[in-house]
């Protein structure tokens, strides 16, 4: 199909590109790579009336060390964002959950901002953010502000940036030496939508499991994060009965719905097994 | 309203005025008369309309003409001619890697990006390559076998210019 009629703005500048947004309000809409609003469009999902075109902004996709942490530009492309060596040393979680994402040919034009801000329940990225404990910096006529992850990411393709802002840097803390992560995904065909994908970071002192983050994609909860798993974890021995008892925890606390790829029931096995693998891969990372 | 858009596709420009919302694949076809590429699904699934642009894949239907202004489009016409075949485009005609023939635009220009980052590619890495563009005669096999084909024949043409 073809999308509705719409206007054409090209931003030359972040602070063109917000001014565009305070002119248009609501009637505009941001497009970056166009790999998930492109389609929505043609599908006529959404007709916005103005396309703020920020695809062309210099330097909006750099990827740079900052204190502690790599800044990621939200025009950066996820072939890049997966390929960095600066990635792949510090978020090695990230670069990971990154071979799950789509497939070459829409890495090439995807970028992690837009991504981010479509925020589809199944991709991969917001959830790996949730758990690096990533910072959102979003540029508004009012300035930058900082938004944690935690809280940016709210329900079914829904964040708390606003209607006049916009996504420009992507802040990924970098992954302590030692420790453990794990990223796990089933999908139908590699590249499709995850229908369950589990991801963990934790470390092991004195034969104990500690500062673990759990999360799941699929798993029918408000949350990315599963605070009841990871106390089940927090403190406990590193042992195989512990990662069962924890994975227990996670079907539990699951509200898995039937979709047109799977129905609740194997989600639930999913979520027992994948949580499980990844548990135990981290383990296996984590230098005791 | 529609809106000059000048597109530099295989090296030539093409100027035409468009609706903004006119999709990459249908400039292409209907605004620079090159119809070696293939609309298929509209929505990004299919992949039978990818090209180039700026020397990466893109799915045509996936971007707005006006946007890849000033941006380098190649599509696949530039890959070879009926007289003089590419590697790639001698390939598929020796392994019947097309049937109906509309994937094929795609799947070429697929193998091509692969074949520059990855001149000898395993069976799994064309696998693997391939993966996001859909054949509905289901030809996948001997789509591989093309490909792998193409390795041999670039091989050879290096054999031959060393000798």
């Amino acid at each position: 199909m073809k999308p509705s009629p719409f206007e054409y703005v090209r931003a030359t500048s972040v602070a063109d590109a917000v001014k565009a947004l305070a002119a248009h309000g609501d009637r505009a809409k941001l497009l970056a790579g166009g790999q998930s609003l492109i389609p929505m469009m043609n599908f006529r999902m959404v007709a916005p009336e103005v396309l703020i075109d920020i695809g062309n902004i210099p330097g909006l996709d750099e990827i740079t060390i900052g204190d502690g942490s790599v800044q990621i530009g939200a025009g950066a492309r996820h072939n890049v964002v997966m390929a960095s060596d600066v990635v792949r040393q510090h978020c090695p979680l990230l670069a990971d959950a990154y071979s799950h994402v789509a497939h070459f040919t829409i890495r090439n034009r995807g970028t992690i901002g837009g991504n981010i801000c479509h925020h589809d329940p199944a991709s991969e990225v917001p959830l790996v953010l949730t758990l690096l404990g990533a910072s959102l910096v979003l540029a508004g006529p009012k300035g930058n502000r900082t938004v944690p992850a935690d809280t940016f990411f709210l329900g079914m393709m829904e964040t708390a940036i606003a209607e006049d802002e916009m996504l420009v840097r992507i802040d990924v803390p970098f992954q302590p030496a030692g420790e453990g992560w794990s990223f796990h995904e089933m999908s139908v065909r590699k590249g499709d939508y995850a229908i369950v994908c589990a991801a963990v970071r934790l470390t092991v002192k004195d034969g104990a499991f500690h500062d673990v983050r759990v999360g799941f994609n699929g798993a029918g909860t408000e949350t990315k994060r599963m605070a009841g798993v990871e106390q089940a974890l927090e403190g406990k021995p590193a042992t195989d009965a512990t990662i069962a008892a924890a994975v227990k925890v996670a079907v539990d606390l699951s509200d898995p719905s039937d979709d047109v790829q799977a129905d609740a029931a194997y989600k639930r096995d999913l979520l027992s097994a994948l949580g499980r693998r990844a548990l135990e891969q981290a383990r296996a990372r984590a230098s005791n | 309203m529609k809106t000059s858009v000048s597109l530099k596709i295989n090296g030539k420009s093409y100027q035409d005025d468009v609706e903004p919302r006119t999709l990459l694949s249908d400039f292409i076809r209907h605004h620079a008369g090159l119809k070696g590429t293939h609309v298929g699904c509209e929505h990004g699934v299919c992949g039978a309309c990818t090209v180039m642009i700026d020397g990466k894949t893109a799915r045509s239907c996936l971007a707005f003409a006006v946007q890849c202004q000033d941006h380098d489009i190649t599509t696949v016409e530039s890959l070879g001619t009926q007289e003089e075949l590419s590697p790639l485009q001698q390939g598929f005609w020796e392994k019947h890697g097309l049937q109906c023939g509309y994937c094929t635009s795609g799947m070429l220009m697929l193998a091509t990006e692969l074949l520059e980052h990855n001149p000898t590619p395993t069976r799994d890495e064309i696998r693997e390559a391939i993966s996001g563009n859909l054949c509905r005669c289901t030809g996948y096999q001997t789509i591989i076998d093309s490909i792998a084909r193409a390795v041999e024949i670039k091989a050879g043409t290096a054999l031959e210019a060393a000798e």
